[in-house]
């Protein structure tokens, strides 16, 4: 009883935060190079606001967004009873703890088994929020290791356009402006390529995403 | 809110539909059975908008005067939210935006909605306008200044300000006319949108010369004519549920057309300056709001006073 309250409660949670995103940002996916179907996938996107994982979710067609979980910080989702309904229930987000010396689970073999259990992963490799000038932060490993342990799963890049702008760090109100979503064509890790050679060329593909007009 | 005459007008609409659905489908059969050609789905998905276009127009007539003020209100937003992805501001100018979309858009409604005249016509050129450059003034950063207060008033009297005066419509007190200020919102959109419809199809009639090469080639001289005028035979040929003579029909139908055309022109510029196509992708087929409302939005303030000025008594 008390579980399918719990249920019912995040459902309603999650429509509710994906109508307020949709009314803020009018969030339009281009598929370009994918098609939109229910394969198993991992989304890497590059990360600039708080936003990000819930517009990612909220752009995927509904049944492609049911077998989809975000990757979030659990030093972050786990700070406060509704953060962890919120990261826990509604969006079923595989929680990874960033600090080696806390963790009692190793971060890859959490998405691995995520992956085996037919879930499909938002992730973002650069780690943490970008708020710098640069495009995007150095990608870190975490990447090159789900892609070794599951090579023939599609690795697909998601650039989020405009969302900083929705929402710049610090501010409290967001501003109601288009965000775009631009999904690529997929990469897998080749037998012989190195670590920095694949994150290299998983940075070009995610860049390639840039929208042209994007000043 | 419903009268004789608004039902005659929508069921004239829902004919066209329907007549434009079965065509559409037709079309489809013969030239587009796998969906491979894209002028003919992109006119199917157009007329399939339409009928949603017209389904929240009725509804809201049926829902009387808040429903009109709050359908457009919602249509300001979305343009909003279109306008201000393209224009140019830093982070300064957060606190004018958020202000824009959630405290001056709502205030320039309620305005319309309470019948305050005095306030509404000048409530954006004069507080809005002065107000908020202060706020972005505050936060320091001058880089682009004038640009980014200009293309934020901009937005804010396309969007908010001129789309106001739809709804506005309603609250005219016209002699003889009393109830039906409905009809006056039905026609302005009616004779405008079919403008904007029997343009585009002169011009692919007999489209020879364009109007403006630089700004978009499929405006053109016979298009104009052609759809202006077709336009305004027919509004002419409505008279009997405006306010208006034959003759004065004819000079409101002119007048409107013309600005909806120059409003399209004028927002082609700004859209070909800033590199897009569409301003947005909500309404299939069409593009976004502004694309379907930058003839309506251009009219409806000339339309109002002109109107006003002539036929109202407040």
């Amino acid at each position: 009883m008390i579980a399918s309250l719990r249920s019912f409660a995040a459902r309603l949670t999650g429509l509710a935060i994906s109508t307020f995103a949709r009314f803020m940002t009018a969030p339009r996916a281009i598929w370009h190079g994918i098609e939109p179907v229910p394969r198993q996938r991992v989304y890497f996107a590059n990360h600039a606001s708080n936003g990000d994982f819930v517009l990612l979710w909220t752009a995927l067609p509904s049944p492609l967004r049911r077998q989809t979980r975000p990757v979030a910080a659990l030093d972050y989702w786990l700070t406060s009873p509704l953060r962890a309904f919120i990261g826990r229930d509604v969006f079923n987000a595989v929680l990874i703890d960033r600090r080696p010396e806390a963790r009692t689970e190793d971060p890859v073999a959490q998405m691995v088994a995520a992956l085996d259990q037919g879930s499909s992963l938002i992730i973002f490799p650069e780690g943490q929020r970008n708020s710098s000038d640069a495009p995007l932060l150095p990608f870190k490993s975490g990447l090159y290791h789900l892609a070794r342990a599951r090579p023939q799963v599609d690795l697909v890049p998601v650039w989020i356009a405009n969302l900083n702008r929705v929402m710049p760090k610090g501010e409290i109100i967001p501003v109601p402006l288009i965000c775009t979503l631009t999904f690529g064509a997929p990469i897998h890790v080749e037998p012989e390529e190195t670590r920095d050679a694949f994150l290299a060329r998983a940075t070009r593909a995610l860049l390639a995403l840039t929208p042209p007009a994007a000043a | 809110m419903t009268s004789p005459h608004l039902l005659w007008l929508l069921a004239g609409v829902g004919t066209i539909l329907v007549l434009a659905s079965v065509i559409g489908e037709i079309l489809r059969l013969r030239l587009s059975p796998a969906g491979e050609n894209p002028v003919i789905e992109n006119l199917n998905a157009r007329i399939n908008a339409w009928w949603v276009m017209v389904i929240c127009l009725a509804l809201a007539f049926i829902a009387g005067k808040p429903g009109v003020v709050l359908l457009f209100a919602l249509c300001s937003f979305a343009a909003l939210r279109e306008f201000m992805t393209l224009t140019t501001h830093n982070r300064a100018d957060h606190w004018s935006l958020v202000a824009c979309f959630f405290l001056i858009l709502p205030l320039q409604y309620w305005f319309i909605a309470t019948d305050w005249y005095g306030m509404y016509s000048i409530f954006i050129p004069v507080y809005a306008f002065l107000l908020l450059p202060v706020a972005s003034a505050l936060r320091g950063s001058t880089r682009d200044f004038l640009i980014r207060v200009s293309e934020t008033q901009w937005a804010l009297m396309i969007c908010v300000y001129c789309a106001s005066h739809v709804p506005a419509l309603l609250y005219l007190q016209i002699p003889g006319f009393e109830g039906r200020n409905v009809i006056l919102i039905a026609y302005l959109i009616f004779v405008v949108q079919l403008s904007d419809v029997l343009q585009y199809v002169w011009g692919k009639l007999l489209g020879r010369t364009s109007v403006a090469p630089t700004l978009s080639p499929s405006k053109t001289w016979e298009g104009l004519i052609g759809g202006t005028l077709s336009a305004t035979a027919i509004g002419t040929a409505l008279y009997w549920m405006t306010p208006f003579s034959p003759l004065e029909a004819a000079g409101m139908c002119l007048l409107i057309t013309l600005m909806g055309f120059f409003g399209g022109l004028v927002m082609s510029a700004i859209k070909r300056d800033r590199g897009i196509k569409d301003w947005g992708h909500l309404i299939a087929g069409h593009g976004g709001f502004l694309d379907r409302l930058d003839s309506v939005i251009f009219a409806a303030p000339i339309f109002f006073h002109v109107t006003r000025w002539v036929w109202s008594t407040t």
